[in-house]
């Protein structure tokens, strides 16, 4: 499949290089992508490892409410890169990924993800930053998540009939549903959930 | 840690803090993380996800496998199995913590986690493996039909308001909440 894909790939690049001097960094050159992918992995591997969201005990100790170190992780991140993500396609320079809310399915799927994100005591990035940490029982963490992903596939024709319509509002966000200014309810947004972390700050242990 | 006394009784109560917390800040590694989003937002066009990846390995071995029933299904059809940016993500992140445990004097090298030992005793390793075997099994299929993960959902949607995703976030935590305090509360 990937030799496929890459081979013609490698020829245009070769034959551009080759007319004129200019390298064959483009937006849409797959080599380009792939790269990036990695890197941007690399930074977001280290630094899950750095805030302790690989351990099985920093996992757990939030899921029995003692330890908060991921949601302190979860929180900061959304709310710097709420205020940046929403500036920026503001200024035009990035289109918005929004996924559909189809409320039976967020709700059925959350849940099952969240008694699963329990039992492996990983979730898919942590685990595989837990791999790279060397706790191998994340292994068997990976080969169930590709076992379930197969699986969700068998179903995906029956979910998509019967569960997906429940309660489907398509790609909605909170400044679609509340009337009022989009740049308020993100400030806002933002300013709730840092009150929420200095709360936490406070309150929790760790 | 006193292992003689814990491999005799089962399932000891267990303290997640007295186990060494984050290296650095959560709060700067959370708000690098975010600008991290921003930058896969602007160079990638993608938000940075982890489920999708597994997905596209069970694709693959699919069409190994069986390839005439695997793009029979609706899932591969809608996405076509392909070697690409969220599977080099997954990837990096192997990678990336593995620099990181190691820079930091955190490497690991162990099958159970000091923890489990310490709640299912020293000689549960099937146990455990079938345990994050089955929790893995019902991530994939959770995120699946919810759309995401705790990346995808938890920190790319919820960052963009997206409703769907501040419902799957909290589902998360509801779900996982309750069955950590029915497997380690009691």
């Amino acid at each position: 499949m990937p030799a496929t894909l890459q081979k013609p790939q490698h020829d245009s690049t070769f034959k551009e290089t080759t007319l004129d001097e200019t390298p064959a960094i483009t937006p849409s050159s797959p080599a380009r992508t792939l790269a990036l992918g990695l890197v941007f992995g690399i930074v977001f591997g280290f630094l899950l490892q750095k805030g302790g969201v690989a351990k099985f005990h920093v996992l757990i100790g939030q899921l029995l409410l003692k330890d908060f170190t991921v949601v302190k992780v979860m929180l900061s991140a959304v709310v710097v890169g709420m205020l940046g993500i929403h500036l920026m396609h503001h200024l035009k320079l990035v289109a918005l990924h929004i996924k559909p809310t189809r409320i039976a399915s967020n709700i059925i799927g959350g849940l099952m993800f969240g008694a699963g994100f329990a039992l492996s005591a990983y979730c898919p990035g942590t685990g595989a930053a837990a791999l790279g940490q060397g706790n191998f029982d994340a292994l068997a963490m990976v080969v169930g998540m590709i076992a379930g992903s197969y699986v969700f596939a068998e179903a995906s024709g029956w979910i998509s009939r019967k569960i997906d319509p429940i309660g489907d509002n398509g790609k909605i966000t909170l400044h679609d549903v509340l009337p009022m200014n989009r740049a308020v309810i993100v400030i806002g947004s933002a300013a709730i959930l840092t009150i929420v972390l200095v709360i936490i700050e406070f309150a929790a242990v760790r | 840690m006193n292992l003689d006394l814990t491999s005799i009784q089962l399932l000891a109560k267990v303290d997640p803090l007295k186990y060494p917390g984050p290296a650095w800040s959560p709060y700067v590694v959370g708000a690098l993380i975010g600008v991290l989003s921003m930058f896969t937002f602007y160079f990638s066009n993608k938000p940075l996800g982890a489920s999708t990846a597994y997905a596209r390995i069970a694709g693959m071995l699919g069409n190994v496998v069986a390839p005439g029933h695997t793009q029979s299904l609706k899932y591969f059809k809608e996405n076509p199995t392909r070697f690409g940016w969220e599977l080099l993500l997954v990837f990096g992140v192997i990678v990336g913590a593995f620099i990181a445990a190691w820079s930091g004097g955190e490497l690991t090298g162990q099958l159970l986690p000091a923890m489990w030992q310490e709640r299912f005793g020293p000689d549960s390793a099937l146990l455990r493996i079938i345990v994050a075997f089955a929790g893995g099994g019902l991530m994939a299929f959770g995120a699946r039909m919810a759309g995401g993960c705790t990346s995808g959902h938890g920190i790319s949607g919820t960052l963009q308001l997206a409703i769907g995703s501040w419902i799957s976030a909290i589902c998360f935590f509801i779900g996982g909440i309750i069955t950590a305090m029915l497997m380690f509360g009691i």
